[in-house]
C-alpha cells in the first residue's frame, strides 16, 4: 500500500514539475523581441575585460569602446569625414598647436560632467604608461592642457605627426578620471575593469560566457544633443561556436545581423533569404587587405625578380571565385582599399602593377637564372640549391586556408615548391613575429582615414627581433622608410602631398614587391529583415552607416546603423 | 579490504604525481610563446613590447630556470592557486573552469548514465531475440557508426529548422538573463534536449551492441550450459549472464565518467553549447599554459575519481574480488 502510496505521490510531483515548467515558459520574462537586437559575429572566446584601452581581438567585448567609451571624434571610412563626437570642434590654430572644444552637458553615466580635465587626464595617462598603445604620440607631443571646463589645448613639437593624430582623435577612448585616477599602472593597462562606467550610448547589462549584453543608456548625452536615439533598448551580441548555428539562427530570424564570415552566402543572398550591403558580387564592404607577408632576409625571398615572379603566379580570380565564392574583391596591387583609392596612384599601377599572368611568371624567373636543372617539375634557384617554400596561415580559418591551397596551387603551376601549411593560432603568431616563415597571410590594417595606416603594418620600422605588429617579412628598406615618415608629418587636409608622397611609396612597392597584396578581406554582415529593417545597403545613398559589430567600428559608422534601424511591421 | 584499498590509493597518488608532471611538461613543448601571443592579442604599443614582454615573461614566471618553475607550479597547486588565463587575461583559471564546467556535467552525467543504462538493459534484452536482433540492433549499429557531428546537425536540422520545435543553440535563451526563475529553468531544459539527445543516441547504440556480443558470449560459457543441462529457467540463465557481461561494461563507463570535465567538443560546436571542451582548444591553439594545465588537472582528478569508484563497485557487484582480498 505504502509503496503504490510513493508511487502516485511521485507521478504528482512530476505532473507539478511539469505544470510549473509550461506555465512559467509561458510567462518568460524574456527581453522584448521588438526591443532587442541580436547580433554576432564579434566575440570568439568568453569575455574577458572591459579595459578600454585593450579593444583587441583580446577583450571579447566588442562595444566597450564605441558603446560605453567614447572618442573625442567619429570617422566616416566610406566618405573620408571626421565626425565630431565629444567634442564640438576641433582646429589647428597652427602647425603645431591643436585646439579641441568638447559638446556641453555630456555625463558619464554615473551622473558625473564630462569635462577637459577628463580628456587631459586620458591623454596624459600614455605619457606616465609606456605599455599603452597611443604612448608613441608623446614623441611629438609636449603637452595637454585644459582651458576652462570645455577647451582642451594640444601642444606638439615642430613635427607632429598628423596622420597617426588624425587616427587617434576616433580612437582614443575618454575615460573617467573621478574613476581612474586612484589606481596602479597594472589596473590601468591590463585590469579588467569589470562594471565599466562611461559615456555612450549603452550600459554593462550582463554577461554569460556566449554572450555579452548591453542596455541603452538613456541619458545619453547625444539623445538631446544630436537627436540621435538607437533603436534597439537591448543588445545581444552572442557567441557562436561554429558557423552553421550562426547561419541557422540568421534565417531563422533569431539573430537580426551576423557578422561571421559564413561560405555561401552569396547563394543565400540572391534567393533573399539573407540580406547583404551589396545586391551582387562581392556582396561584402572591403574591410581589409589580405597581404602576403614575404619573408624576405630568406632566400629566394630576398630577390625582388623572385616576388615579382610570385606576384605574377598567384591566380588571385581563383581565390575570389572558388575560396571565397564571390564575397570578396581582388586588391589592387597598391594595397589600399577601395574607400582610399584616391591615394592609388593609377599611372604607377598602369606601369609597374601586376595581374595573374602564369607565362609573364615564368619569363621573369627564367630571366632571374631559375630553372629546373633535376627534371622534378620545380625551379631551383640560379645557384642550382632546391627551393621547397611554404605559405602559411592560422589553422581553422577556412576562408584563408583555401585561400592559401589556391596560392599553393598556383605556385606549384608556376614551377614554384610551394606547400600551405596551416599551424596553430600560437604557432603560426610566433612564426611571423620572430620571422620564422617563408610567406604568410596578414591583414592587421583597419579601415581608417589614412593610407599611413596600411603603410605603418606593410613598412613598420625600426626591424627588431620582434615584429609584433607589421613588417613581419623584415623588408629593409631606409628609402621607403623615411618616405612612410614623411607621409606621417602631412597635414590630412593636404591631400596633394599625401598623395605625392604615396605615389613615391608606390613606385618603390610595385618595382620591390616587398609583399603582395592580393584580396580585400570583406566587411562580412548577412542581416535578417524580419524584426529590424532599415540596415546599411549600397543603393540608400546614405552611407554614414556601416553594417558591422566588430571591435573598433562602433565609431566608424556601426553606432549610426543602430540609430537608423526601424523596427518590421 | 585495507590493504586492497590502501595498495590502491598509493598507487592512485603515484598516478597522480606523474600525471600532473606530464600535464606542466606537455604544453611547454608546444611550438610558439604564449606571452607573444598575449601581447598580440592585446593592443598594446609595440614600441613598449619589448619592455611588456620582459614584465610578463616575469608576470608569469616562465624566465625561471624550468626546475624553478616546476616547483613553484606544485607550490601554487597545492595553495589551490592555477594561475592565470593568457588566452582570456586577465581572468583566473579557476574562474573559467568553474564557468563552463556545471554545464558540461549538466549534460554529460545524464547523457552517460542514462544511455549506459538503457543501452545495457536493451543489449541484454535483444541479444538471442530474434526479432530485436534483426530489427532494432541494426539501428543500434547505424546509430554508433553515426559520424557524430553530421548526427548532431541532422537533428538540429530537423527540430530545430524545419519543425522549429527546439532551439538550435546555446545553453538557455539568448532573450534572458540568468535570474532563477521557472522560465531560466524551463530555457535551459529546452536548450539541453538536443544536446542531450545526440549524445544519448551514439552512446546508446555502443553499449547495447557491446552488451548483447558479451551476452550470447556469456549464453556460450561453460556455466550456461550447465545450468541449462540442470533445467535451470531460461530468465535466470540470463540473469546470471548479464551479471558477468556488465562487469567490462562498468570499467567502459568508468572511462566515459572520468573525463566528463573534458566536455564534449564536438556537441559545443554543433550546439553552440558553452563548455570546457571548446575552450581547451582554444586554450591548446594559444599556448595558454595555465588554461591547458588547470583543465588536464581537473580531467586527471576526475578521472581517477572514476577509476576509484569503479574500484569499490567492483567489490560490490564481483564477488570474486570480496574472495580476492579475504584470500590475501
Amino acid at each position: 500500500m505504502w509503496s503504490r502510496n510513493k508511487r502516485v505521490i511521485g507521478m504528482m510531483l512530476v505532473a507539478l514539475l511539469t505544470v510549473g515548467l509550461i506555465s512559467g515558459v509561458a510567462v518568460a520574462q524574456a527581453y522584448e523581441r521588438s526591443e532587442t537586437l541580436y547580433v554576432s559575429g564579434a566575440a570568439w572566446g568568453p569575455a574577458s575585460t572591459w579595459n578600454p584601452f585593450q579593444p583587441g581581438n583580446l577583450a571579447n567585448t566588442t562595444g566597450t569602446l564605441g558603446f560605453v567609451y567614447e572618442t573625442l571624434f567619429n570617422y566616416d571610412p566610406l566618405t573620408n569625414t571626421m565626425i565630431p563626437w565629444l567634442a564640438k570642434s576641433g582646429t589647428w590654430v597652427s602647425d603645431n598647436v591643436y585646439d579641441v572644444t568638447l559638446r556641453d552637458g555630456i555625463t558619464w553615466s554615473d551622473g558625473h560632467a564630462l569635462t577637459a580635465a577628463d580628456v587631459v587626464y586620458t591623454m596624459n595617462l600614455a605619457k606616465e604608461h609606456e605599455a599603452l598603445w597611443f604612448a608613441p604620440m608623446w614623441n611629438y607631443l609636449v603637452e595637454v592642457v585644459a582651458v576652462g571646463e570645455l577647451g582642451v589645448r594640444f601642444e606638439f613639437t615642430d613635427a607632429p605627426l598628423y596622420q597617426e593624430f588624425d587616427n587617434n582623435l576616433y580612437n582614443i577612448p575618454i575615460v573617467p578620471k573621478h574613476l581612474w585616477e586612484w589606481r596602479t599602472e597594472e589596473q590601468i593597462t591590463i585590469g579588467a575593469n569589470a562594471n565599466p562606467v562611461g559615456s555612450g550610448a549603452y550600459l554593462y547589462d550582463t554577461h554569460g560566457s556566449d554572450r555579452n549584453v548591453w542596455l541603452r543608456n538613456e541619458n545619453w548625452w547625444a539623445i538631446d544633443a544630436l537627436g540621435l536615439t538607437p533603436a534597439p533598448k537591448r543588445i545581444v551580441d552572442i557567441r557562436f561556436s561554429s558557423n552553421n548555428v550562426a547561419l541557422g539562427s540568421v534565417i531563422k530570424g533569431e539573430v537580426d545581423l551576423s557578422n561571421n564570415f559564413l561560405p555561401g552566402v552569396a547563394g543565400l543572398a540572391d534567393q533573399g533569404i539573407v540580406s547583404t550591403y551589396f545586391e551582387g558580387a562581392p556582396y561584402m564592404i572591403s574591410a581589409n587587405t589580405a597581404v602576403l607577408f614575404l619573408n624576405t632576409i630568406i632566400a629566394p625571398m630576398d630577390d625582388p625578380a623572385f616576388r615579382k615572379a610570385l606576384a605574377y603566379a598567384i591566380n588571385v580570380d581563383d581565390i575570389v571565385n572558388v575560396a571565397y565564392a564571390q564575397l570578396v574583391a581582388a586588391a589592387s596591387p597598391t594595397g589600399l582599399l577601395p574607400s582610399l583609392s584616391a591615394y592609388a596612384d593609377q599611372a604607377v599601377v598602369d606601369a609597374l602593377g601586376w595581374s595573374y599572368d602564369p607565362a609573364e611568371a615564368a619569363a621573369v624567373l627564367a630571366a632571374a637564372g631559375y630553372k629546373d636543372i633535376d627534371g622534378d617539375g620545380y625551379v631551383e634557384a640560379p645557384d642550382g640549391s632546391k627551393i621547397a617554400l611554404e605559405v602559411t596561415c592560422p589553422s581553422g580559418w577556412t576562408d584563408w586556408m583555401a585561400a592559401i591551397a589556391v596560392i599553393s596551387d598556383s605556385c606549384k603551376a608556376a614551377g614554384i615548391n610551394l606547400e600551405d601549411v596551416a599551424p596553430d593560432y600560437g604557432a603560426w603568431n610566433t612564426q611571423m613575429q620572430t620571422g620564422t616563415f617563408n610567406m604568410t597571410l596578414n591583414n592587421w590594417a583597419a579601415m581608417s582615414n589614412t593610407p599611413w595606416t596600411l603603410y605603418n603594418l606593410l613598412f613598420r620600422h625600426p626591424i627588431q627581433a620582434q615584429m609584433q605588429s607589421g613588417n613581419f617579412g623584415r623588408y629593409d628598406s631606409q628609402e621607403l622608410f623615411d618616405l612612410v615618415d614623411a607621409l606621417a608629418a602631412v597635414q590630412t587636409s593636404d591631400i596633394a602631398g599625401m598623395q605625392a608622397i604615396c605615389s613615391d611609396i608606390q613606385t618603390i612597392m610595385l618595382t620591390e614587391v616587398p609583399m603582395i597584396p592580393l584580396w580585400y578581406n570583406g566587411m562580412w554582415a548577412q542581416f535578417s529583415t524580419s524584426t529590424w529593417t532599415n540596415w546599411p545597403l549600397d543603393d540608400d545613398n546614405d552611407p554614414s552607416r556601416l553594417p558591422t559589430t566588430w571591435s573598433g567600428y562602433w565609431q566608424l559608422g556601426g553606432l549610426m546603423m543602430l540609430c537608423e534601424l526601424e523596427l518590421a511591421n | 579490504m585495507k590493504r586492497y584499498f590502501g595498495r590502491k590509493l598509493l598507487i592512485y597518488v603515484i598516478t597522480f604525481f606523474l600525471a600532473v608532471t606530464i600535464d606542466w611538461l606537455i604544453p611547454r613543448l608546444m611550438p610558439g610563446d604564449p606571452i607573444q601571443n598575449m601581447l598580440a592579442r592585446a593592443a598594446l604599443n609595440a614600441n613598449a613590447a619589448e619592455r611588456m614582454y620582459t614584465y610578463y615573461t616575469h608576470a608569469f614566471q616562465l624566465d625561471l630556470p624550468v626546475w624553478q618553475q616546476y616547483l613553484s607550479f606544485w607550490n601554487a597547486l597545492l595553495h589551490g592557486d592555477l594561475g592565470i588565463s593568457t588566452y582570456l587575461f586577465p581572468t583566473p583559471v579557476v574562474d573559467i573552469i568553474k564557468a563552463a564546467v556545471p554545464f558540461d556535467i549538466f549534460l554529460l552525467l545524464p547523457a552517460i548514465l542514462l544511455s549506459w543504462w538503457a543501452g545495457n538493459k536493451f543489449g541484454a534484452y535483444a541479444a538471442r531475440t530474434k526479432r530485436l536482433d534483426n530489427t532494432v540492433l541494426p539501428i543500434a549499429y547505424l546509430l554508433t557508426a553515426t559520424p557524430y557531428m553530421w548526427l548532431g546537425i541532422l537533428l538540429a536540422w530537423v527540430f530545430g529548422i524545419i519543425l522549429g520545435w527546439l532551439p538550435i543553440a546555446g545553453a538557455y535563451s539568448y532573450t534572458m538573463g540568468t535570474d532563477l526563475s521557472w522560465a531560466f529553468v524551463g530555457s535551459v531544459l529546452k536548450h539541453w534536449i538536443l544536446p542531450f539527445l545526440s549524445l544519448f543516441l551514439v552512446g546508446f547504440g555502443g553499449w547495447a551492441i557491446g552488451m548483447r556480443n558479451m551476452i550470447i558470449y556469456e549464453l556460450e560459457a561453460d556455466y550456461s550450459h550447465y545450468l541449462e543441462a540442470l533445467g535451470a529457467p531460461r530468465k535466470l540463465i540470463r540473469k546470471y549472464a548479464f551479471r558477468n557481461a556488465i562487469l567490462p561494461q562498468l570499467s567502459g563507463l568508468a572511462l566515459q565518467l572520468g573525463v566528463i570535465v573534458a566536455g564534449a567538443l564536438v556537441t559545443e560546436v554543433v550546439f553552440s553549447y558553452p563548455g570546457i571542451g571548446y575552450l581547451i582548444l582554444s586554450a591548446i591553439q594559444n599556448q595558454d599554459y595555465f588554461l591547458v594545465q588547470g583543465c588536464f588537472l581537473f580531467i586527471i582528478i576526475g578521472v581517477l575519481l572514476a577509476n576509484f569508484l569503479i574500484d569499490i563497485a567492483f567489490v560490490i557487484v564481483d564477488p570474486r574480488t570480496r574472495k580476492g582480498m579475504v584470500g590475501e
